[in-house]
């Protein structure tokens, strides 16, 4: 997927106040990808589910009535799990589990699978997936190319789908800590990696650990994206202001205290 | 041999199971003298066993433990950033490319190899899963256990003194670290992938095309 369509997929995720526009970005997704099918599923360990996504409509009903949350190996496999599976690696094995899932075929949910479970507390669990028609090789390269980018799709859906859905608060988005704040405001400021993590004193490969975590919490694509949203939010100060500012720049304080120009 | 078992299912390994929670009362508790609980039947178990990490354990011959440690992603509660992040000047880590790896614990007498063989399976967790880093908490023999087998984190941050020194650290994914670490190890490329394959499911099931 081109960073661009992922990077309007976000954004419009981000912006979205109703479950139908996340329903509505999951059939874009379907189409963008060129897969049959996208679906986001949540259920609680009790059993409780809901979802949304492009399989058909009958095949969602029929799935409740006939109580496949039991037997569904994406389900049992996955369940108090937190690595993406390809749905070849689940077991198959059981006769309900077969015949599940040429029931499954016969509503063209596809031969091939892959899920991003994410825990939630109380043994809930949601499940990002993409199924599709096609043989193995040419799977494993789907997969292998975007598992990364559906990691973070997963992540961000969850977060708004929670949000939306009454009465599952997701995590509150934790605040970026002073030393994220600096990578992201030297990175905004046009310095390289190589640069930061030198006026950080630390090695670039943690300046990537601590980007990658600003990323996260700033629901962002990229480090172009996070640095524009902490910037849209706030949460650093980039240019005149901050140049204009008393407290000088951020990461002279070696105690890794920010000024308050550059905390917002 | 090399097991990657979640929590939930560690009583399917029962000697492993029992021999890896004695050895990490061993080190912790009774060698290190962390602040841990053991309970009655001399296991080491705290909050985050709870939680269905991840474990990746070293099997010896007799079906015994002979090294491990335990994950967990760090969008969830972790050890680190529950109790550690004063080390961290604050940062508090979270990403679905980080995960946490937390009681690192080698068995009685375990060869350098294990040690190799875990760093190993951490490498290949963060291979398969798109990983950008692993988030550790050790002991200062740990720090000299890693040098050793040319996997040194990069410590963020320490507290406490001489054998009382508990560090936190980062471990980047490098892919060319592979192969050292495999040779380390003294094992194939083939083997680890049989043994993370048998662990995660084998791919091997042809999802024929429906006509």
């Amino acid at each position: 997927m081109k960073a661009l369509e992922l990077d309007t997929f976000l954004r419009a995720l981000e912006q979205a106040d109703a479950l139908e526009q996340i329903q509505d970005l999951i059939v874009g997704l379907r189409d963008t990808f060129e897969i049959d099918h996208v679906v986001y599923h949540w259920v609680s360990a009790d059993g409780e589910q809901y979802g949304f996504g492009t399989y058909d409509p009958a095949w969602a009903q029929r799935y409740v009535e006939r109580d496949y949350i039991r037997i569904d190996p994406v389900i049992v496999g996955c369940f108090q799990q937190f690595h993406p599976v390809d749905w070849k690696r689940l077991d198959w094995s059981s006769k309900a589990a077969r015949e599940f899932r040429k029931d499954a075929q016969g509503y063209g949910i596809g031969n091939q699978g892959f899920s991003i479970p994410i825990r939630g507390p109380n043994g809930q669990l949601a499940l990002f997936t993409a199924s599709h028609t096609t043989d193995d090789e040419s799977w494993a390269e789907f997969t292998g190319k975007h598992q990364r980018d559906w990691i973070l799709m997963a992540h961000y859906l969850n977060q708004k789908a929670l949000e939306l859905e009454k009465g599952r608060a997701p995590e509150p988005v934790r605040a970026l800590s002073p030393r994220e704040v600096d990578a992201l405001t030297y990175l905004g400021m046009g310095y390289g990696r190589g640069q930061v993590a030198d006026l950080l004193s630390i090695s670039e490969h943690t300046l990537r650990a601590y980007i990658e975590s600003a990323r996260f919490k700033l629901g962002a694509l990229n480090t172009v994206h996070a640095v524009a949203r902490a910037t849209s939010e706030g949460l650093i100060i980039i240019g005149g202001a901050a140049r204009a500012a008393s407290g000088g720049w951020p990461g002279r304080h070696r105690d890794g205290k920010v000024p308050k120009s550059a905390a917002g | 041999m090399l097991r990657y078992v979640y929590g939930n299912e560690l009583s399917n390994y029962p000697v492993l199971q029992d021999t890896m929670h004695r050895d990490r009362a061993r080190q912790f508790a009774e060698r290190l003298k962390w602040d841990v609980h053991v309970c009655e039947n001399g296991w080491e178990r705290d909050e985050y066993d709870a939680m269905n990490p991840l474990y990746v354990i070293w099997e010896n011959r007799d079906g015994t433990h002979g090294g491990s440690m335990r994950f967990l992603p760090t969008t969830e509660r972790t050890m680190v950033n529950d109790h550690f992040s004063a080390l961290l000047n604050g940062v508090d880590i979270r990403s679905p490319f980080v995960w946490e790896c937390t009681r690192f614990v080698l068995g009685t007498g375990a060869q350098p190899r294990v040690a190799a063989a875990m760093m190993l399976a951490g490498g290949e967790l963060m291979r398969a899963f798109s990983l950008t880093h692993l988030l550790g908490v050790f002991d200062p023999r740990m720090v000299r256990i890693y040098g050793m087998i040319g996997a040194s984190p990069e410590v963020l941050g320490s507290s406490g003194k001489g054998r009382d020194k508990i560090s936190v650290g980062l471990w980047p994914f490098r892919p060319q670290d592979r192969i050292r670490v495999l040779k380390r190890a003294g094992l194939s490329s083939e083997i680890s992938e049989h043994w993370f394959n048998r662990s995660f499911g084998q791919p091997i099931m042809q999802m024929q095309k429906v006509a």
